[in-house]
């Protein structure tokens, strides 16, 4: 018995068997049984053990599908360069600008606190921004700049992507400040007496230092936004599509294994997509 | 000090801005919900009120907000212990390789990237084709720890990077048993990034949406609440509830960082505990 312990496999897998159970019954099984489903039949009420290609056919021959999947990738490739140009200031900012490390951790946090709020309750929070009457169309109409108010503000691809980069900015923030704050700096004042100007120092020093963090940025993004169903549902007042629509609306019809078909070939594009990324950084060295 | 460069200007109006960006719709629908009763879902405000609020706790109409937040909250504590266990676990044995813990590692890099609605989607079928009943408890509890798990794994594993083990090597020179090891040594040193993986267990918990639409069962948590009322209710009384929720998160947020620094204060100022342990 003491020996088996002393077994390092054996004392992990005893620490890490809690941790496995929940990834084996509630992320294992339930993507093992989303594939079988996929290939199940359903009629209107019910769905019956199948194996055919029905779903994928029908998934791969609707044109709806191929509108729906790139329209998935602008919102993820837009709210990505949002994102980016944004979260890199901001990290940028607090790490170089900022000179006293209470200051850095205070203004840190002053960004990850919406974090930790609802994400419902911040996209309900643009209605009065957005709406025809709203904050926005007011503010236009009374520097003159609009005669009457906007419609497009609200429920359209704009508040769609605006509402993503106001929710997921702070997962490009987080890392590359992370990353960052780890810089030597001694790197930056030895460029600097080499002669670099400041936008040098930036693009051939700080940049190259800050890639794993804007990879890890990256990956967090492209997965929420291209997972997403709600915010793209809430905010274009169900006038736009992504492929995590296409599924929740299957699921309402309770069509299961047509939405499970969808859902096995966004995780695929999901897969594929992180795989990429993840060829360019080692997570758990940069954590 | 070498004085500010004019880039210092620039970049601090841009970062004031994107404070604005993310706390100003807060703070208007904060506002907003001191309507008065005539008011919309806008600017104007039509006098100051507090009549929102009390509709709020009056009218049972629109469901059943109170009893959804009890459950939220009995939820978010359960998935904050769960997460604050499993994670240290977790993280004590992957700083040893093992048979697998490659595979494991990618299981819970996929738990994070995953789609939630898959989640959602195949939970809710493994409950209903096994013949149980989905419930808050049971698949909503599970399917939100593939979310909180990996966070708080991630926090662990950049924990222990920091995490000098020579206090270690140290205990066992002096013949402290692993579990001794662990219990005086490493936990104590640890203990103030727990806080941060118990917040991060309560809150996204608290808050999660996608994972428990389809394993929640027939009693909703607070976010399948306000959702609900998103479709079918349009007056201030969705600003109120959105205000009182805010509010309650920020108040969490504050007591996890209090204690925080409490603890960072403590462990500053008792310096070492040597020789307690025996």
């Amino acid at each position: 018995m003491k020996k088996l312990l002393e077994n390092r496999n054996v004392t992990g897998w005893l620490m890490v068997s809690p941790l496995a159970a929940v990834l084996l019954v509630f992320l294992v099984m339930p993507i093992i049984l989303i594939i079988i489903v996929s290939f199940w039949r359903a009629t209107e009420f019910s769905i019956i053990p199948a194996f055919e290609w029905d779903n994928y056919a029908f998934l791969f021959g609707s044109p709806v599908t191929y509108t729906v999947f790139l329209n998935t990738f602008k919102y993820a490739f837009i709210t990505w360069a949002f994102t980016l140009v944004i979260g890199f200031t901001v990290a940028y900012y607090l790490t170089f600008h900022i000179r006293s490390q209470t200051w850095q951790i205070a203004l840190f946090l002053l960004c990850t606190i919406p974090f930790w709020t609802s994400n419902i309750i911040r996209m309900i929070s643009w209605i009065p921004f957005l709406g025809r009457n709203g904050i926005a169309n007011s503010t236009l109409m009374s520097w003159g700049v609009l005669d009457e108010p906007v419609e497009w503000l609200l429920f359209s691809d704009f508040a769609v992507i605006l509402a993503f980069v106001h929710l997921y900015t702070l997962f490009m923030v987080v890392p590359i400040f992370n990353t960052m704050m780890r810089i030597d700096r001694s790197l930056i004042e030895a460029a600097r007496d080499a002669g670099a100007s400041g936008v040098q120092i930036l693009w051939n020093v700080i940049i190259p230092l800050t890639k794993p963090g804007i990879m890890i940025g990256t990956i967090f993004v492209v997965t929420l936004v291209m997972g997403d169903f709600i915010t793209v549902r809430f905010m274009s007042g169900s006038q736009s599509a992504n492929v995590g629509r296409l599924i929740s609306n299957d699921i309402a019809l309770l069509q299961y294994p047509s939405a499970s078909a969808t859902a096995i070939v966004l995780l695929a594009t999901v897969l594929i997509t992180i795989g990429i990324l993840l060829r360019f950084v080692d997570i758990r060295k940069e954590l | 000090m070498e004085p500010r460069p004019r880039s210092f200007y620039i970049l601090s109006a841009f970062f004031a801005l994107f404070v604005l960006f993310l706390y100003g719709p807060t703070l208007t629908i904060g506002i907003l919900s001191f309507q008065g009763e005539g008011g919309g879902l806008t600017f104007p405000m039509r006098g100051v009120s507090l009549y929102w609020f009390y509709d709020l706790f009056e009218q049972q109409a629109v469901g059943d907000i109170w009893g959804s937040f009890r459950r939220s909250i009995a939820l978010g504590l359960m998935v904050m212990v769960t997460t604050v266990v499993v994670s240290v676990m977790g993280g004590l044995a992957f700083r040893k390789k093992f048979a697998g813990s490659g595979i494991l590692f990618y299981l819970i890099i996929t738990a994070l990237v995953i789609p939630s609605i898959l989640v959602s989607l195949g939970v809710g079928l493994l409950f209903s084709q096994s013949g149980l009943n989905v419930h808050w408890t049971s698949s909503g509890f599970g399917a939100q720890l593939t979310w909180t798990l990996p966070f708080g794994l991630l926090i662990m594993f950049a924990v222990f990077n920091r995490f000098d083990k020579s206090f270690e090597e140290a205990a066992r020179d002096l013949g402290a048993s692993p579990w001794q090891t662990i219990r005086y040594v490493v936990l104590p040193i640890i203990a103030p990034s727990l806080i941060g993986v118990a917040l991060f267990g309560f809150t996204l918990s608290y808050d999660e949406f996608a994972r428990t639409l389809l394993t929640a069962g027939s009693y909703n948590t607070l976010p399948l609440e306000i959702y609900g009322m998103t479709t079918n209710v349009t007056s201030p009384v969705l600003y109120a509830l959105g205000t009182l929720t805010t509010l309650f998160s920020l108040l969490i947020i504050g007591a996890f960082l209090a204690l925080a620094r409490l603890s960072n204060r403590r462990k500053a100022r008792a310096g070492s505990d040597a020789g307690k342990a025996v």
